[in-house]
């Protein structure tokens, strides 16, 4: 009786340890080779989900990506109008630590005119590559390609890439649309520092904006084989009072034919950008 | 038994990843002054002498030095509709030296210095085009005038005018496909932004082209995607052979990068390690509403330690809405003329 009784209780002890150790022990992850160096793998197509491209800071669902007042609240603004549900923005409890952007002054008061006016001044709209960090999490899937010796991330908006220096070429000798990228592996992160980006990109569908005194410190981190973390220390003194962080989980597209596609908008906002300069314009009425 | 020493002892010196197959990872500049096709001159010859490719390079050189010029600051403005001579931007202040990079000799392969890049058909030339491809071809070149400054479409009536709709123009203005072959597939050196990047993985090689910032993803060991999806640079997919490796490209747009072809267009590559510091790129081109046979070309890429800058052709593209502004006024002031 008590030998059966003992076998019972350290089944149990065996069975709780046994499931607190599936809890408790992390996936492991994927890792290059050792001969090619052993670092975690990140080889695949990522994407973010969520609400972060249309507004990175903690927000409630709203009715527009451009409002105007209405007689009893804000209403979606006319160019938008005809998008109804389609044209509205999903809540989010935000990305930025802490909720929101410390703005100067003045920047807070730009973000808002870039918010009011947001169909004329958004990059995304006219398909221009979105910069960093925005095209991590934009709508659209990333494909990192990694080995021994390069990290070159490939984005299907608008077919933008970065390759990740692990030799620091010094300052950036001008100014682009995705900046300079040099890597660096603290441990299993890969940190990377980005500079000389131009103030021409946003952060999201908000009017959320930077100077090219913009500089990104990214730190991607494999948690689990399928999903890594985020994380972007924003740091621009002619925008803000101080730096600020962002985090979110990326997650690995599971589908086994995940690809990038083509998505060159070029093509698709011809009409918008050129469309006025046709020997006979269309009627856009 | 020698020779298979010293062919596996050269093999053997390649870089290699891990997985053992050829590394062929890099950044490579593919400029040269070989043509893609043989000058008629030159026959069935598939090499130049030593002797010959100096005098090319040092023409060249000499070339590049004489109108590598400041330009005067004092210049005049030139004359309306451009000096009449041939060039891009109708000559009234296009490209000068400083922006083209075509390479400083013609390539080498087996030690042989190239008289094209074209090695079949054996003249170096492409084949004979199809009736129908012949038809497109001068239906085009109805439309690809040198601009005279003068709208040519309303005087002839050539309806619809070439600058009409954005549509109309080619690919390469419109900041949708670098000009030339450059992105390919077959991925062809033009005159200036010849880098190209690969980075191999184990199931995927990308190569990366300069120009307009076009990064082809090769699949590995992959089956076609359906052809209901066309992708501008076509679908790619590779295997290794022995240490080449060839990648398959189906499924075009109805504009490929590679000028005449059509969405018909099939090409395959091969790439081989050849030294450290270069690969061999093999290609044929096959299109059988277009050519009457396939065709195959070869050319080297060289290694450099150069640096890819960012192409943003669109973000920058304020020529465009120029090129369509200007004809309009061309057109109106035709009709202003053709009134009594």
């Amino acid at each position: 009786m008590t030998s059966v009784l003992m076998k019972l209780c350290l089944g149990l002890i065996v069975a709780f340890m046994a499931s607190g150790q599936v809890r408790t022990q992390p996936a492991a992850i994927p890792r290059l080779s050792a001969a090619s160096g052993g670092k975690p793998d990140f080889n695949g197509i990522w994407q973010a989900m969520g609400s972060a491209h249309y507004d990175i800071e903690r927000h409630m669902a709203r009715a527009s990506m451009m409002l105007r007042a209405g007689p009893h609240g804000p209403l979606p603004a006319v160019p938008v109008l005809r998008l109804g549900a389609v044209g509205s923005v999903p809540g989010g409890m935000g990305i930025v630590e802490g909720g929101q952007i410390p703005y100067k002054p003045e920047a807070q008061k730009k973000r808002e005119e870039n918010r009011a006016q947001w169909i004329d001044h958004d990059p995304e709209i006219r398909c221009y590559m979105p910069g960093v960090p925005r095209a991590t999490y934009m709508p659209f899937p990333f494909q990192i390609l990694q080995n021994a010796k390069q990290f070159f991330i490939n984005y299907e908006f608008a077919g933008a890439f970065r390759d990740i220096y692990f030799k620091n070429p010094g300052p950036a000798e001008t100014d682009s649309w995705m900046g300079q990228s040099v890597g660096r592996w603290e441990g299993d992160t890969l940190v990377v520092d980005v500079t000389g980006q131009n103030d021409q990109t946003w952060f999201d569908r908000s009017g959320t904006h930077h100077s090219n005194q913009l500089h990104v410190v990214e730190r991607y981190k494999l948690i689990t084989p399928n999903h890594l973390q985020y994380e972007a220390t924003i740091e621009d003194p002619e925008v803000f009072t101080k730096p600020w962080k962002m985090s979110m989980p990326l997650y690995r597209r599971m589908e086994p034919d995940a690809r990038l596609m083509d998505f060159k908008c070029v093509e698709f906002v011809e009409e918008l950008v050129f469309g006025e300069f046709r020997r006979q314009p269309l009627k856009r009425e | 038994m020698l020779t298979l020493i010293a062919v596996s002892l050269l093999v053997a010196d390649l870089p290699r990843t891990a997985s053992g197959h050829p590394d062929l990872s890099g950044m490579y500049d593919i400029a040269t002054l070989t043509p893609l096709t043989r000058p008629p001159g030159l026959g069935d010859r598939l090499s130049l002498t030593d002797a010959e490719a100096a005098a090319i390079a040092s023409a060249t050189a000499a070339r590049m030095a004489a109108t590598n010029q400041a330009s005067d600051p004092n210049r005049a403005a030139p004359p309306t509709g451009g000096d009449g001579s041939e060039g891009p931007a109708g000559n009234v202040g296009g490209y000068n030296t400083v922006w083209t990079d075509i390479g400083t000799g013609a390539f080498k392969i087996d030690g042989q210095y190239r008289t094209s890049i074209i090695v079949d058909p054996v003249n170096g030339r492409l084949p004979a085009m199809t009736p129908e491809a012949r038809a497109k071809g001068a239906a085009r070149a109805k439309y690809n005038r040198p601009n005279r400054g003068d709208a040519f479409w309303i005087t002839e009536g050539i309806v619809p005018g070439p600058y009409d709709d954005p549509e109309l123009r080619p690919t390469a203005e419109r900041c949708l496909l670098a000009f030339g072959a450059s992105a390919g597939p077959p991925a062809l050196p033009v005159m200036y932004n010849n880098l190209k990047q690969i980075v191999q993985t184990k199931d995927h090689v990308m190569i990366l082209n300069e120009m307009v910032h076009d990064a082809r993803v090769v699949r590995l060991n992959s089956k076609h995607e359906p052809p209901e999806i066309r992708r501008w640079l076509g679908d790619s997919i590779g295997h290794w052979e022995g240490d080449t490796l060839v990648v398959d490209t189906i499924n075009f747009n109805d504009q490929p990068a590679l000028g005449s072809a059509d969405r018909n267009l099939h090409v395959i590559e091969r790439f081989t390690r050849v030294d450290a510091k270069t690969l061999r790129y093999k290609f044929t081109v096959d299109d059988p509403t277009v050519w009457s046979k396939p065709w195959t070309g070869e050319i080297v890429w060289p290694a450099t330690d150069a640096r890819m800058y960012e192409y943003a052709c669109h973000e920058g593209n304020y020529s465009f809405a120029g090129i369509l502004r200007g004809a309009r006024r061309l057109e109106a002031e035709a009709l202003a003329k053709k009134k009594p």
